[in-house]
């Protein structure tokens, strides 16, 4: 057993070079003063420079700005994780906590958090696959696809085979110049693979803003971090949009509308009631 | 289309769990509810205890005598994990500056569904449960070199191995308590299994068994799956955040632990220069 040393030499010693605030005089943010060397600086750039201790240059923050305006600030309260804050809206709760529910329903495997994770992973594998190791890209593909049983993360949509948010976002990429990058390129290679299959498998919004974090040097867990929060334009929309209606009133659902599907109605017998 | 042709076909929500029927007056109050068959405010209300109820909702059958007696023990020894444990800390956090009641319990969710004492620990020890079951050569095996399944990789990467306490000295005084008393009522085998095998267990990992190690074997003899067995931890944890989230609200901030000289910059630059080159006073 090796016991509880470690625990011991933690106890009311936490050694870090994340920060400290020195109260009433001065924050420290990264090994920077917060007040001197972060004075100038926009919050984006902070939130990244928190996330990785790099900073960006500002047409890299602008992109990622941008993008995230585009493909997931939709104030549509259908959707999963803003119906979350449109419920609690509806149930006249607090936006802070209609919102901090829905970022952390936002950590899905079909949409957000896992999803985004698992896109930049795969889209940096494949880049390491071919353009790193000479390794041909549609075999990288298919075996990708053997092996997880599915089509890989970033491509393909359920319900309609397009994304509508592919087009603009690939404008912006376009004007700020940042189309051609390589994993770019093998995201929009993997899609004409995909299309020839019989997938059929389009590039979706998260495998192509995948591809643009990780052509601006983001790791996958760096892209899950930096991504936790885009959603919140169009969560806390939908909660407002909620809140301001009569209570209980978004999607009302009558009985009728659980369909029921397990045994029949049966009676709690004696011999079922065990803690007397 | 008529009205009620077009109620028809309306999206629903499809259930095993829960039926109601309208009240004749208005379709959006229930006058009956069934949980899986049984009337839960005509016949369960006053005959079933809050623990059998738990398990019908999940297993949609009532549990037999040893079964609802295995899962009270469990409530009550995961109830509290005390205010030490980080799941609590963090929802005294939230009392002690003043946040809503519902963002304490939130908060207690972070940390308590953690890999490291939290659900997500129990998770990973249900999935050795079902590749191992009861083989302690198997188990040895799994727990040498342990690698977590690759399935989700939003989580942190796993630097202990799950269901054994890597700061431990020996095992601790509850967890044997609880190990004892819930392998002797319980209905299957794995509790008592890892009765007869903790000691062989700890000397593979060389760290004591903790208490998720003894709530997933408990789990495995009540039949729960390991996302039912991760869905209960948490829930089953959150009185004793609750309690004292409240506890603390009341006590205030100067009676809660600040670290006040608990934190040491490695790289700090110290106070800015100021343009003439004296540095900023405070």
């Amino acid at each position: 057993m090796s016991g509880p040393q470690i625990l011991l030499e933690k106890e009311d010693n936490w050694e870090t070079e994340m920060g400290a605030w020195f109260a009433g005089e001065r924050v420290v943010f990264r090994g920077l003063d917060l007040f001197t060397e972060l004075f100038d600086k926009s919050w984006m750039e902070t939130w990244f420079f928190a996330i990785t201790g790099r900073w960006f240059e500002q047409k890299q923050i602008e992109l990622f700005g941008r993008m995230w305006t585009l493909c997931t600030s939709y104030p549509e309260p259908r959707i999963w994780n803003n119906r979350v804050a449109a419920l609690t809206g509806s149930a006249r709760s607090t936006a802070m906590l209609g919102l901090s529910a829905a970022v952390a329903v936002s950590d899905a495997k079909y949409y957000g958090g896992q999803a985004n994770l698992a896109s930049v992973d795969f889209i940096k594998r494949a880049k390491q696959w071919t353009v790193d190791q000479g390794g041909n890209l549609e075999t990288m593909v298919l075996q990708e696809i053997k092996e997880t049983r599915q089509i890989p993360v970033g491509f393909g949509r359920p319900i309609i085979n397009c994304d509508e948010r592919v087009p603009p976002v690939l404008q912006l990429a376009s004007e700020l110049g940042f189309d051609n990058g390589p994993h770019v390129k093998l995201a929009l290679e993997i899609e004409h693979i995909l299309r020839d299959t019989r997938y059929r498998a389009v590039l979706n919004i998260g495998g192509l803003t995948a591809a643009l974090s990780a052509d601006q040097g983001l790791s996958p867990k760096e892209f899950y971090q930096a991504a936790s929060v885009i959603y919140s334009a169009g969560i806390m929309a939908c909660y407002m949009d909620a809140e301001s209606k009569e209570p209980g009133t978004f999607f009302p659902l009558r009985c009728e509308r659980v369909a029921y599907q397990g045994v029949g109605a049966r009676k709690w017998k004696n011999e079922e009631k065990q803690l007397e | 289309m008529s009205k009620e042709k077009k109620n028809e076909n309306k999206e629903a929500i499809h259930s095993k769990i829960w039926k109601e029927t309208p009240e004749a007056d208005n379709p959006f109050a229930a006058a009956k509810c069934y949980c899986s068959g049984f009337d839960v405010y005509g016949d369960l209300l006053g005959k079933i205890s809050w623990v059998e109820y738990l398990y019908l909702l999940f297993k949609l059958e009532p549990p037999d005598k040893q079964q609802a007696a295995l899962l009270e023990g469990l409530a009550v020894a995961l109830a509290n994990p005390g205010p030490r444990d980080l799941s609590v800390r963090a929802a005294m956090n939230g009392g002690v500056g003043g946040s809503l009641t519902a963002s304490c319990l939130m908060a207690a969710l972070g940390p308590g569904a953690g890999q490291y004492g939290g659900a997500r620990e129990l998770y990973l020890i249900m999935k050795i449960w079902e590749s191992c079951g009861q083989d302690l050569a198997q188990w040895q095996n799994c727990l040498t070199g342990y690698e977590k399944p690759d399935d989700v990789k939003v989580w942190p990467e796993v630097d202990h191995i799950p269901g054994f306490d890597p700061y431990g000295s020996s095992c601790a005084t509850p967890v044997k308590q609880v190990l004892t008393y819930l392998a002797e009522i319980s209905p299957g085998n794995s509790l008592n299994w890892l009765l007869q095998n903790r000691e062989q267990l700890e000397n593979v990992t060389g760290h004591p068994l903790v208490m998720a190690g003894v709530a997933a074997a408990a789990f495995v003899d009540l039949g729960f799956s390991d996302e039912q067995a991760e869905m209960l931890f948490l829930l089953l944890r959150l009185p004793g955040a609750a309690a004292h989230a409240l506890e603390q609200r009341h006590n205030g901030l100067a009676k809660y632990p600040f670290f006040a000289d608990g934190l040491k910059l490695l790289n700090d630059p110290g106070p800015p220069q100021k343009t003439d080159g004296s540095e900023e006073q405070a």
